[in-house]
């Protein structure tokens, strides 16, 4: 028992810093996709090609002045980016990032937590996360502030159902809520996305839309909004805000791999001959290959549709997408029966 | 130690439910409902009923709460533009919360369990409470469902508008 804590310690502990560390590159990666995608050269003045480019960006969001509105609630000020942070960083507990690992006699999942409630514990920390944005906005006591977080919060409460019918899809194929029983169901080719392609492009746009990345980044649209909701914010509390997007970004991609592409599976995998050990390893490096694919696929999307109207993103979620997912859930009832009686 | 959570979970449950009660603006008031939603979530958790904790969150903390907080934030209520509301509806609600909390006190007095230490079940697994829904309580189940459903049309109905309304508008 002991040391299944000592383990899961040290892979919590582990994959934090991962989540983080990723996170801090997703920025670097983010200026020079863009770069590459506008044919310029990108950050590339602090270390070689400008690896070190994040630390600076870091340091410089502690060393700028930190600034509270008089007239603003100042603890919910505070709370916002807390409550945006914290939130992102819960996700990444019931995510397996690998198979089986056995080290000292012990074996163990590469996953913090296999509970019963997996990917409804994602939806419920998903649902949560818009507090950060609307405190943090309300709080500011400015109107464009306020406007960008209703404009965030309702575009996040419309597309979580969307996005919650989309994955009902996938739980029904695969019988279990729990996301080490999904990945584990799609092992050996069985990816969902060949069985759910509809379900798999409606999660993809709802998690564009819950991350409040462009195309859908009406919150911080500067022409209309200045900043959006965090035109107030300055130093790390905007770091912050910023940080927690990159996170949800890479807790997204890592969704996306688990729900429709397998997760840690990879072709051939039983037919390599190699120890379990070493296949957990490979399994973790594909998951995060597989993870940066989609992070960059953001990036993609981000630097090359421009952004919708505010109605088009509203028709998009409620008239298109809904209609779209609550078909696919019957279509896939449908199937599950004729799949049983014949 | 699980009777030293519990006790310390509804400590902190009541205080933020008087917060709620207490606090002089509307939109405190809402931010400690949605922390006691998290804590009676905590509650839940302690009973190993994993699927009610995270309902919880979901459909309360995550998209009611939400909702009120929206409502709350755009309408700017601010001390001037509260309703009052007459002496004979306050005695009206102050008497009838009274009678509700006497008739609570009186069902809890007889019940001997100590409830910091309910038995850890599995009903509340996703999977058990799934079965027993849909075979010993499946009338209730369905026949709560068809209400929901026809709370969403009646609200949809409502919120309609008619189409001369719409003409006007568009004029």
């Amino acid at each position: 028992m002991s040391t299944l804590l000592i383990i899961k310690t040290v892979l919590i502990l582990i994959v934090f810093g991962i989540t983080l560390g990723i996170a801090m590159y997703s920025t670097y990666l983010e200026r020079k996709v863009a770069a590459f995608l506008q044919d310029r050269v990108g950050p590339d003045r602090a270390g070689p090609w400008g690896i070190l480019q994040p630390l600076a960006d870091g340091g410089k969001m502690f060393f700028k002045e930190d600034f509270i509105p008089q007239k603003s609630e100042k603890w919910l000020f505070i709370l916002g980016p807390g409550i945006a942070m914290f939130v992102a960083c819960m996700t990444s507990a019931v995510i397996p990032w690998g198979g089986n690992l056995t080290l000292f006699g012990e074996t163990f999942k590469l996953q913090v937590a296999n509970v019963d409630i997996g990917i409804l514990y994602i939806l419920g920390f998903l649902s949560i996360g818009v507090y950060g944005i609307m405190i943090g906005g309300w709080a500011s006591n400015n109107k464009y502030s306020l406007y960008g977080a209703v404009r965030a919060s309702s575009q996040m409460i419309s597309y979580e159902l969307a996005m919650g019918l989309s994955i009902l899809a996938v739980i029904m194929t695969s019988g279990s809520l729990s996301l080490g029983d999904i990945v584990e169901s799609q092992h050996g080719g069985q990816w969902n996305v060949f069985y759910q392609p509809l379900a798999f492009l409606l999660f993809i746009v709802c998690a564009f839309a819950e991350c409040n990345r462009a195309p859908f980044d009406l919150a911080e649209c500067e022409t209309e909004l200045i900043g959006g909701y965090h035109t107030e914010y300055s130093s790390m509390k905007l770091g912050f805000y910023l940080f927690a997007e990159y996170i949800n970004m890479f807790i997204s991609s890592a969704i996306i791999s688990v729900l429709f592409f397998g997760g840690y599976n990879f072709p051939f995998m039983d037919d390599l001959g190699l120890s379990e050990n070493a296949i957990t390893l490979i399994g973790v490096m594909v998951f995060f290959a597989k993870i940066t694919f989609f992070i960059f696929f953001f990036m993609w999307v981000r630097w090359t549709l421009p952004r919708f109207r505010y109605d088009q993103l509203m028709h998009l979620g409620w008239k298109t997408l809904i209609p779209l997912a609550i078909l696919n859930l019957m279509g896939t009832g449908a199937w599950l029966i004729f799949k049983d009686q014949f | 130690m699980l009777s030293y959570l519990f006790y310390i979970l509804g400590g902190l449950t009541i205080f933020t439910a008087l917060r709620m009660i207490l606090a002089s603006n509307p939109v405190h008031s809402v931010l400690y409902l949605i922390a006691t939603f998290f804590l009676i979530s905590g509650q839940y958790l302690l009973m190993n009923a994993q699927f009610l904790f995270i309902v919880n969150l979901i459909v309360y903390a995550g998209a009611i709460m939400v909702l009120f907080l929206f409502v709350l934030m755009l309408l700017n209520l601010n001390k001037e533009t509260e309703p009052q509301k007459s002496i004979k509806s306050k005695f009206t609600m102050v008497i009838s919360a009274g009678i509700l909390m006497i008739t609570l006190l009186a069902a809890f007095i007889q019940n001997q369990h100590d409830p910091a230490s309910l038995p850890l079940t599995d009903i509340g697994l996703v999977k058990n409470l799934g079965r027993v829904l849909f075979t010993n309580y499946v009338v209730p189940f369905e026949i709560s469902s068809i209400l929901f459903l026809a709370a969403m049309v009646g609200a949809v109905l409502v919120g309609k508008q008619k189409n001369e309304e719409m003409e006007e508008i568009n004029e």
